[in-house]
């Protein structure tokens, strides 16, 4: 009933382009997983995946096989009722009623935030801000703290491997403030050089802004290391937990950093909810972020004073039900484990860079040590177009990602115009890869 | 519906086997498409006879998924040594047949285009179809600009200059 991979099956393909370098120690032990705890019991994917109806479903006919979990999860039975419990049992508005429904509401509503925030190990509830997601968590540090912070002449430092929306809202800080928006580039192998990030650091460095796992190569960086070398030149650290928060154990004073964006949809939760964490004496001095309800204290003709945290970032009424769905979700990878989720998720990226790295013609992209990559496999392979491949495996039911993936300098960076990706979560299993796989076979038959 | 409705023997081979790829050493006009969706990108250079009126060479080249490479090379094929007006028409009658507004007669006599009807039933690719048709009219309309008043000849269209597009 287990997830049946098995680590002996870890060899290095013959004639993929890259040696993957992930020969097996011993069962139980990945090669370039040192240090990643062997001796966890295994998902159960088999019940796992009975949670999720979605899964159920056929697509042209074949069962589907969902490989897009990096642009958003399915949501498990438990989270979309959830939302059907909310709305047919104590639907109201929070924090404005002295009726019993407007009581249970915002119990549950605040309720959410504490387990939320446990989750990334916040110190306090005051410290989780709901946005609407990632993309509106680092807007809105940019339209805060950066307003007030960034001068003419400072440095803002990204990474070639940012999504557009780690890239953007800075380039907008940068114009409209004079800073200059810097670059880290990253290797061959998608990873980022500390003695690079170090070099390009200097006193004018504000803020440093990098994802902790790439949604494109896998790459995990080693954001505590970098949050380490910012605050010696006197920066801030913000972390695009994306990726990294739905799929690795993410503690906020761990990573050490001063700001943690991510989204609820990648992490078996609704659209629509996303996090900011801060930290708690930033968020006190940053000014407020939309104007409105909620986020006020008293409302004068000329001026108004603020609420106090997390109030004081949530104006307006907030995505009430979604948020406490999202506790759900959260709950549910608790009780899974994240340490088991990251294993699980190593043993198959494993599994799919073997079994991917024996189509002929293929060249996968991030970095070969499996302890810095996470459970996304990109890749082209000659010949076909990603456009024909997601299109073809379409019809065998596969789900997977192509194209850009929202990080054009990053396909820049590769020099190609796309990539093929598969992306892996908790109810993914070996035989999906050689789904995937057979159907790429497919695909390169048609085009030869 | 079925892939083979997308993925017809015609379009494949085409795509196996492009018609005009490369880029013409000296062209009267470039152009370059591109899709920001999948980033896809082709490159057109035009050569026009002394009239100016007719496609002399035409040439295609950059990346880009099966269908808008089908879609190019076929165009080409179309278009090459007829008149700018016939091109301008077979241009029309092919965004028509895409955007359902139009049933391809305009396209008879060319079997290859029609294969292409099928992309129809593919919303997402028909922005890959229509890439190298939107190139084509813009190397037409610059042509036209250029060559109307003076009857000089622009190196290339939108600042870009072939040789810099890989
Ligand atoms: C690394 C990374 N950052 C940011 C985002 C943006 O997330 P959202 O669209 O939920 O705002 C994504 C989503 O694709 C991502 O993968």
């Amino acid at each position: 009933m287990n997830s049946r991979v098995n680590p002996m099956r870890v060899t290095t393909p013959p004639d993929s382009k890259r040696s993957m370098a992930c020969l097996p120690a011993r069962p139980g032990q990945l090669a370039g997983a040192e240090g990643i705890e062997s001796e966890l019991p295994s998902l159960d994917t088999a019940t796992i995946r009975r949670d999720f109806p979605i899964l159920q479903r056929q697509v042209h006919g074949k069962p589907l096989v969902y490989l897009d979990n990096a642009a958003t999860s399915q949501k498990p039975r438990r989270v979309i009722q959830a939302l059907v419990d909310y709305y047919e049992g104590m639907n109201a508005n929070i924090h404005r009623g002295v009726h019993a429904l407007a009581e249970e509401a915002t119990d549950a509503y605040e309720a959410a935030r504490q387990r939320i925030g446990r989750f990334i190990g916040a110190t306090e509830p005051a410290e989780v801000l709901f946005t609407r997601n990632t993309t509106e968590a680092i807007n809105l540090v940019a339209a805060t703290w950066a307003r007030e912070n960034v001068r003419a002449g400072d440095d803002i430092l990204i990474t070639a491997m940012e999504h557009h929306s780690n890239i953007v809202p800075w380039q907008w800080v940068a114009e409209r403030q004079g800073a200059r928006l810097k670059y880290v580039e990253f290797g061959p192998g998608g990873e980022i050089k500390l003695d690079e990030v170090a070099s390009l650091l200097t006193p004018r460095t504000k803020l440093v802004s990098m994802v902790h796992m790439s949604n494109v190569l896998g790459t995990i960086n080693p954001v505590a290391d970098v949050a380490r070398l910012a605050h010696d030149a006197g920066a801030l650290m913000l972390v695009d937990g994306a990726q990294s928060v739905p799929h690795l154990p993410v503690n906020v004073a761990d990573l050490g950093c001063d700001f943690l964006a991510f989204s609820s949809h990648k992490m078996l939760g609704p659209t629509g909810v996303g996090v900011l964490w801060g930290r708690r004496d930033l968020l006190d001095q940053m000014p407020p972020f939309l104007g409105g309800g909620e986020m006020i204290d008293l409302v004068g003709r000329e001026r108004s004073t603020y609420n106090a945290l997390p109030w004081k970032y949530e104006a307006g009424t907030p995505n009430i039900a979604d948020v406490i769905a999202f506790s759900t979700a959260v709950d549910y990878l608790s009780e899974l484990g994240m340490d088991r989720v990251r294993a699980h998720e190593l043993e198959l990226v494993a599994y799919a860079l073997e079994q991917l790295g024996s189509v002929p013609g293929i060249t996968l992209y991030g970095p070969d040590a499996l302890q810095r990559r996470g459970g996304v496999a990109s890749f082209s392979i000659e010949g076909v177009h990603p456009h024909d491949l997601g299109q073809i495996v379409d019809y065998e039911g596969v789900a997977i990602r192509v194209g850009q993936h929202c990080c054009q300098p990053a396909m820049e960076s590769l020099k190609v115009g796309g990539t093929a990706r598969a992306s892996f979560y908790v109810y993914n299993t070996p035989d999906e890869v050689d789904t995937l796989v057979r159907a790429l076979l497919q695909a390169q038959e048609m085009f030869s | 519906m079925s892939l083979d409705d997308l993925y017809k023997e015609t379009i494949l081979d085409h795509t196996r086997e492009p018609r005009n790829k490369g880029e013409l050493p000296e062209p009267d006009v470039a152009t370059r498409g591109h899709n920001p969706l999948c980033g896809d990108e082709i490159l057109l250079s035009l050569k026009f006879g002394s009239d100016g009126e007719t496609v002399q060479e035409i040439a295609f080249s950059g990346r880009g998924c099966s269908i808008s490479q089908a879609s190019a090379s076929m165009m080409t094929v179309g278009v090459k040594g007829g008149r700018l007006d016939a091109a301008d028409s077979l241009g029309r009658n092919f965004k028509a047949l895409m955007t359902g507004t139009g049933s391809g007669e305009g396209l008879s006599g060319n079997d290859d285009l029609e294969a292409l009807q099928g992309v129809k039933r593919f919303p997402v690719r028909i922005k890959c179809a229509l890439l190298p048709w939107t190139a084509l009219d813009e190397a037409i309309e610059t042509w036209r600009r250029a060559s109307r008043p003076a009857m000089s000849r622009p190196l290339s269209a939108s600042g870009d200059h072939p040789a810099a597009v890989s």
